[in-house]
């Protein structure tokens, strides 16, 4: 079984081809061009005029053409709803041309398990970043749990919200990243609550300090506070679920750093970390792929009209049928 | 020295009959943040400990801190984390205990005092009596927001955890606060506004 999967939940537009024993047989990737940040209509459009050249690139990319996949899969959520709805409508459109079902699929629990595949991690607490999403998530009854999430903002929206309005540039984080290099520690406000964490008074604070302290330093600071932050939570989560693995997810957690700090939260407390490779980090297809590859192995099966998109789909409403 | 337990940010170490809770460096963190952490987090929870059995919580006493070393030396509380008792309670003992816990959270509440950190793996079954542990991510603060955000990371917590027995648990648990602290209408009111803020709700 051939699996073409799509990814569209925000700026990044993907085309994943997985087969049903998990080779990767493409996964090409479309990033909009962002000057600030995402306008929801304008990275729908990004998606419309660049969908059907994308599919075709990743189809002679696997060297196979359309009358050989035998599923589609979309990410039907969570995201923008005029991104959404665009790849929504090209993964039913594709369903009903070649009379082959369509699925679709939880755009976060898609991580974790691209996550899964490509590392051998089994059971792992997926520590998952990105410009719309934080969250750490562990496996308990079928379910991926919640255990720690952002309650306002997301980190990789903080930072490049800070980003753009200090004028640095988008995206901000490799950005950040750059500029944090050699910056010393300014003091900025650390908010963590339980196992979740808040990062809008410090997105609010580092632009505020921005005017009394140099770049680099608020930079460093930035990166420094949000970053532990996430590990704290991601710590206390650990402690909390007795795992014994940690996974990384979305396009956050390339940054060297926190990699680092939570390479070294884990050796403290013995669990094993796992870093899948960069082209499955952030969002891709073939992530939307594998899943529709799980889903429907396990069972699952959608009529044309139960497809309609979810903007807000919770990670722990998704029945995890195949563990 | 016996370590009795390893949390996420402290040791503890049984000496004597007393526990020892150390807040360890964290190597992850620059030291500048660390530092920080360690001993705003020490001298509060030693703080709040107090403050909390005076509004008729039960917690641990604290015998010492020592602010160098980031610890605490506090009595011993003999018994069991709720987190793994829950799982065997039947419905009228989880009925009561989560009844009880509520009025510990509202007495809390009425007196100001945030927990920081609501979750069954911070209280302790002890001859009976329910003690409320790890004060580190608290605060003395008045504020609806305050209190609503503490309501939401225990109620959280309780769904990430107990995902078998959530609405009993909190039902009983939101009966026994507001029987407590009838004016806690306004802070669950407003638990459920925090909530509905965040990104990830599904209905709203």
């Amino acid at each position: 079984m051939l699996c073409l999967g799509i990814e569209g939940t925000a700026e990044k537009l993907g085309v994943g081809i997985v087969s049903e024993k998990g080779e990767i047989l493409a996964n090409e990737g479309k990033p909009m061009p962002l000057k600030e940040g995402i306008h929801p209509r304008e990275a729908a459009q990004h998606h419309a005029q660049n969908i059907k050249p994308l599919i075709e690139r990743a189809l002679a990319k696997a060297g196979v053409g359309m009358e050989e996949v035998d599923l589609i899969a979309f990410s039907r959520g969570p995201g923008l709803g005029p991104c959404l709805r665009v790849i929504a409508v090209a993964a039913r459109t594709l369903a009903l041309r070649y009379k082959i079902p369509v699925l679709g699929v939880n755009h976060c629990v898609a991580h974790i398990e691209i996550g899964r595949l490509t590392t051998g991690a089994e059971d792992p607490l997926t520590v998952y970043a990105s410009g719309g999403n934080t969250q750490v998530t562990a496996f308990a009854a079928k379910r991926y749990r919640v255990f720690g999430e952002t309650l306002d903002i997301a980190l990789g929206n903080c930072i490049d919200q800070f980003a753009r309005e200090l004028k640095l540039g988008a995206p901000g984080g490799p950005i950040v990243e750059r500029l944090a290099k050699g910056g010393s520690y300014v003091e900025l406000p650390y908010v963590v609550k339980g196992m979740d964490l808040s990062y809008s008074g410090l997105l609010t604070a580092a632009i505020k300090k921005a005017k009394s302290a140099s770049i680099a330093d608020v930079c460093f600071s930035l990166q420094e506070t949000a970053f532990a932050m996430l590990v704290e939570v991601a710590e206390r989560a650990l402690a909390h679920t007795e795992k014994e693995e940690v996974l990384i997810a979305g396009g956050v957690t390339v940054n060297a750093r926190l990699q680092e700090m939570l390479r070294s939260m884990c050796a403290e407390h013995g669990a094993a970390f796992y870093a899948p490779p960069g082209e499955v980090l952030g969002d891709n297809g073939a992530m939307i792929a594998w899943l529709g590859v799980l889903s429907y192995s396990s069972g699952v099966r959608q009529r044309l009209e139960e497809t309609q998109v979810i903007q807000r789909w919770r990670t722990d409403e998704v029945e995890v049928l195949w563990r | 020295m016996e370590v009795i337990a390893k949390g996420a940010e402290a040791n503890l170490y049984l000496q004597n009959g007393v526990v020892v809770k150390e807040r360890i460096r964290k190597e992850y963190r620059i030291p500048e943040i660390d530092e920080v952490l360690r001993s705003t987090r020490t001298k509060r929870e030693a703080r709040l400990l107090s403050l909390a059995r005076r509004a008729g919580v039960p917690t641990p006493v604290v015998l010492d801190v020592d602010t160098q070393r980031k610890s605490i030396t506090m009595s011993y509380i003999e018994g069991e984390k709720l987190k793994y008792l829950v799982e065997r309670l039947d419905e009228d003992e989880l009925r009561e205990l989560f009844t009880h816990i509520g009025s510990l959270a509202a007495r809390l509440h009425r007196s100001h005092i945030i927990h920081g950190d609501l979750t069954t793996s911070n209280m302790i079954l002890s001859r009976g009596r329910v003690f409320f542990i790890d004060f580190g991510l608290g605060e003395v603060n008045s504020s609806l927001e305050a209190k609503g955000t503490d309501l939401l990371v225990f109620a959280k917590a309780v769904r990430s955890t107990h995902f078998a027995r959530e609405s009993q648990i909190l039902e009983a648990f939101f009966s026994g606060y507001l029987r407590e602290y009838p004016e806690g209408e306004a802070v669950i009111e407003r638990m459920r506004s925090i909530e509905r803020r965040g990104r990830y709700v599904s209905a709203r």
